[in-house]
Formats: C-alpha cells, sequence, structure tokens
C-alpha cells in the first residue's frame, strides 16, 4: 500500500505570482508617493510633539456658558439645514430617480437624468456650496442648496437602480388590469422599491447632517462657521468642544434613525429593537406570522 | 365554530401605529420648525438667478492654459492624496475591523473599543480631520493623507466588521478541529471568505476619497482644491471652471474605473 512514486506532493496554497507582483509594485508606489507628498519620518516625529501640546490645548474642552450657546444655535441651524434640504431632496430626487430608470422610461430621457446626477455627485458638497455661496449670499440658503444637489445625486442614482432591480411581473399585473401610467407607479412599483428608499432617505439625512456640521467652513452656515473660525483663532479648547458636540450629535442622529429603520422596514417596536439583535429577529417572525396580512 | 369571533386582521399593532405616528408627527414638527427659525437674507435671494447667470458668464470662456500651469501637479498630489491616503487605512483599520467582529474576537471591552474607534473616525469629517492634522503636520499634502486615512478608518473598519460577522462557520470549525493556531484560522478560514467584499469596500472607499481629497485643498491640505482656492481668492472664475471640469472628470474615470475592476473581481 505505498503512494506511487509518480504521485506529486501536493502544495496546499499554491503561491499566486502575479498577486504577489502586484504587490511589490505597490510598495514601489507606495515609496514614490511618499516621496513626492513629502510624507517623511522626520516630519511625523516633529508632528508628534506638536500634536501633544495641540491635544494639550485642547483639553479641557471649553464649554463655559457664552460657549454653549454659540454651540447650540450653531447645531440648531445645522439641524434646520439637514432637514430642509433632506425634505427638498428627496421631494426632487423622486422624479428625477424614476426619470433615470432604464425599465421605465425610454433611452432619450434617462441618459439626461443620469447627466445630472452625475454631475450632481461629482462635486463634494463643500465645493457646491461655494458655488451656492457665491449665487445666494452666504448663509443657510447657500447650504441647504448645496446638500439638495448633494442629495439628488445621491438618491436619484439609487433610486433608480432600485427601481432597475424591481420584478416586472406586478408592473404587467397592474398594467393588465388597464391602469395608466401613474396607476402602475403607484401600485406597481412604489410599493416595491418603498422600504429601500426610506432606507436611502435615513441614510442621506444622516449624511447631510455631516455635512451641514460642515458647510460653514464655506461660509454656508450652521456651526461649521464657529468651528472654522475657533482653528483660526487658536482657541482650540473651544474646538474641542464643539468636535465633541458634533460627534454627539451625529451618534444621536444614526441611533435614531437606525430606528426608524428598524420600525418601517422589520415592525420592530421600541423594546424589541433595544433588545438584542438575535431576540428582534425572533419577534420579526412572530410579527411576520401574526401581524403581517 | 359558530361561537367563534370574526377576526378582524390588523395590519400593525396599536404599539406600531403609535410609533409610526409618532415619527411622522417628529418629521412634520421638524420641518415647521426648521422653515420657520431657519434665516434666510431676502434680498440675497431676489438677485440670485443674476449672480448665478453672471457666475456662469465669468467661467466662460475657461482659462485652458491654467490646466498646465498648475493644475496638472495638483490633480497627480490629489490621485497620491487619496491612494496613499487609502492604502494607509486599510492597514490601520484592517485590526480595528477585526476587534470589531463579535465572533472573531469574542472579546466584549474589545469590541466595544473598536467601536469608538470606528464611530469617532466617522463622526469627524475629512476636512475637520485636515484641520486638525494640519495643526499637528503643518499645512501640505500629508495633513490631507492623514485626514482622509483617518477618516476612511470607520468606514473600512465597520463594513469589513460586518462582513467578517456574516463569515460562514463551516471553514473555521473545520480549521479549529484541526488545532490549527489562531493566525491560521484567520487567515485560511476568515480571510478568504471577505476577501472579496474587503477588495470591493477598499476600490469604493478610493473612489469616494478621489471626491473627497479634492476640497482638502480649501483648508491648506494640499491637491487640486490648492489650486481652486487661488484662483478663487483671486476672483479668477474661468480658472476655477478649469478646476471644475477637471474634478468632474477625474470623479467619473475612477467611478468607471472602480466598477469595472468590482465587476472582474466578483
Amino acid at each position: 500500500m505505498s503512494i506511487p512514486a509518480t504521485h506529486k506532493t501536493r502544495v496546499a496554497f499554491i503561491p499566486n505570482w502575479p498577486l504577489r507582483i502586484g504587490f511589490i509594485l505597490l510598495a514601489f508606489y507606495v515609496v514614490w508617493a511618499m516621496g513626492q507628498l513629502d510624507v517623511t519620518w522626520a516630519r511625523f516625529v516633529d508632528g508628534l510633539s506638536a500634536g501633544q501640546k495641540f491635544l494639550g490645548r485642547m483639553f479641557p474642552p471649553n464649554f463655559s456658558a457664552e460657549k454653549v450657546e454659540m454651540i447650540t444655535k450653531g447645531l440648531l441651524e445645522s439641524i434646520q439645514i439637514a432637514v430642509i434640504a433632506t425634505v427638498i431632496g428627496i421631494g426632487l430626487s423622486l422624479p428625477i430617480g424614476l426619470l433615470a430608470a432604464r425599465n421605465l422610461m425610454p433611452a432619450w430621457i434617462v441618459w439626461p437624468a443620469r447627466a445630472l446626477i452625475a454631475v450632481c455627485r461629482s462635486f463634494h458638497e463643500v465645493v457646491i456650496a461655494i458655488i451656492f455661496v457665491k449665487a445666494v449670499g452666504f448663509g443657510a440658503i447657500a447650504g441647504i442648496g448645496a446638500l439638495v444637489v448633494g442629495s439628488i445625486g445621491f438618491i436619484s442614482k439609487l433610486f433608480a437602480e432600485a427601481i432597475e432591480e424591481i420584478s416586472p411581473k406586478q408592473v404587467e399585473a397592474v398594467r393588465a388590469s388597464g391602469a395608466g401610467f401613474f396607476g402602475v407607479l403607484i401600485y406597481g412599483v412604489i410599493p416595491q422599491v418603498f422600504s429601500r428608499f426610506l432606507g436611502f432617505a435615513s441614510y442621506q439625512f444622516d449624511s447631510n447632517l455631516r455635512h451641514s456640521t460642515m458647510i460653514g467652513i464655506v461660509g454656508a452656515g450652521g456651526i461649521g462657521g464657529s468651528l472654522f473660525s475657533a482653528f483660526q483663532r487658536f482657541d482650540y479648547d473651544f474646538v474641542c468642544a464643539i468636535l465633541l458636540s458634533i460627534i454627539a450629535l451625529i451618534i444621536m442622529a444614526e441611533v435614531f434613525s437606525n430606528y426608524v429603520r428598524a420600525l418601517f422596514n422589520d415592525n420592530l417596536a421600541l423594546l424589541d429593537y433595544l433588545r438584542n439583535r438575535r431576540a428582534t429577529k425572533l419577534s420579526q417572525e412572530k410579527s411576520a406570522g401574526l401581524g403581517a396580512s | 365554530m359558530s361561537t367563534h369571533a370574526i377576526r378582524r386582521w390588523e395590519r400593525f399593532t396599536p404599539e406600531q401605529r403609535f410609533l409610526r405616528f409618532a415619527f411622522y408627527f417628529i418629521s412634520v414638527a421638524a420641518i415647521v420648525f426648521s422653515i420657520k427659525n431657519i434665516e434666510v437674507i431676502p434680498e440675497f435671494l431676489y438677485d440670485a438667478p443674476e449672480q448665478l447667470a453672471d457666475f456662469f458668464q465669468r467661467m466662460w470662456p475657461m482659462d485652458t492654459a491654467y490646466y498646465q500651469k498648475s493644475v496638472h501637479a495638483a490633480l497627480i498630489e490629489t490621485l497620491n492624496i487619496a491612494t496613499l491616503g487609502t492604502l494607509l487605512s486599510l492597514t490601520m483599520s484592517i485590526p480595528v475591523g477585526i476587534m470589531a467582529a463579535r465572533n472573531v474576537v469574542p472579546i466584549k471591552p474589545l469590541n466595544m473599543l473598536a467601536q469608538l474607534i470606528l464611530v469617532s473616525s466617522r463622526s469627524v469629517n475629512t476636512l475637520v480631520w485636515a484641520l486638525l492634522f494640519i495643526a499637528i503636520f503643518g499645512p501640505g499634502a500629508m495633513a490631507g493623507t492623514m485626514a482622509i486615512a483617518f477618516r476612511s478608518i470607520g468606514f473600512v473598519g465597520k463594513l469589513l466588521g460586518e462582513a467578517l460577522e456574516e463569515a460562514n462557520r463551516g471553514p473555521i470549525d473545520a480549521l479549529t478541529a484541526t488545532g490549527a493556531p489562531p493566525t491560521s484560522v484567520f487567515l485560511k478560514g476568515y480571510w478568504p471568505q471577505v476577501m472579496p467584499s474587503f477588495v470591493s469596500i477598499a476600490l469604493f472607499r478610493w473612489d469616494i476619497n478621489v471626491r473627497e481629497s479634492a476640497v482638502l485643498g480649501l483648508v491648506g491640505a494640499g491637491g487640486i482644491g490648492m489650486a481652486m482656492d487661488t484662483a478663487m481668492n483671486l476672483f479668477r472664475w474661468d480658472q476655477v471652471a478649469v478646476v471644475l471640469s477637471t474634478i468632474f472628470v477625474v470623479v467619473i474615470i475612477a467611478e468607471i474605473a472602480v466598477s469595472a475592476i468590482r465587476r472582474r473581481i466578483i
């Protein structure tokens, strides 16, 4: 029962030479790019001591009464910008996303709509904010405009993709019953994409909130303005206070929108949600068996 | 069963209905509150169309010579910042992502620590990271690269952690049963399962980073934003137009490239 001599020993994990060569080339690129960008160890070490000084000046954060008032005012304005921009952005994205869906619209409508989405998507919100600041002056309106454009770029694209992935059966069934275009839309298309759309919308609200704290850097309203001027005045303990408030706000918004998604997509009640995810799976199945019609 | 009461089917329980109503109510209240309280200066709005027309008029014709003069070098710098930042963030987010995966590292405090790192990385915008790193390393591309890297940790680490948590138990159990040490279990059990999604996460983040690194220059962290900032400060809108169209073209090319690579890999 000896192994035949011709039997080759099999290597369990065959070396992947193209991949290895790829990694070596990547390593060369990294070295070259670091030289180009002047990223050096000496600068890094220099930075460490500067960073220590910087952190030292940031703590303790400055939460004195007048600063807190500035922060609340700025955050409120940021929230207002995010809310209004999300509402307008979603309102505009629905029709644009629909026009960009290849399975419902003829090509001559789809391509202009897709081009518009591409333009909206390829610029960062801050760049768009600069243009709006020029057009409508400093303040919240410019911020709203910038975030609306950003929302259109994001939601319309995902919405169009979601519509393209729907099952055609229901659309045909509704159409066969003699429904017009809007009938098909309301009864055949929207129910299929609604839950995904809700996900995009709540994600976009989060994202708008993040950006609304930032566009103030170019003068488009919100807390970003105070943040940037605090940086320029080397008022680092105030910077720290603002950053902590922004992080707290964003975490709260994320928790909130996670819960909204759970409420609408999985029919989870608050207590279920607060329990562990495995427990919620169970109640989900229960509600699917009992609650869903 | 004649005594059986007629059952009325309802889609939602009263609690669900109440919660949904509460959500709608909060939304409407938030919208009304926002519209009422937002500060608008109407005088600025009246001449917005004129201003916008004037703006586009000044942009045209574009000063195409500006591309060779300063945009090209800045563009290369932007791409380097995005790529190097992404690579740096990958090396940092792999350990954090592993630490966040509850099935790979079944130690609660470590999971929490990883989540904390991920959340703080994601909550601070790239521009703010840039401002922080400018205070540390001074203005320039190094601050931009670090900003891109630190902002991306949260994104890559979160998605990597989720991919790891969804990994199939089978190969892991098989490897553990053979007595493989933890490193081998990870490299031969988990890694092959999450590799495709990791590559696609990395590419997706690179695509985002190309766009983000284009604005870093506005706060002085290097890249094409610097060229734009200079042109704007000089009110050379024809040069700004060159920068904007360059950004547009590069972002579109990056997106097409990323989706082509993803289709080949997955």
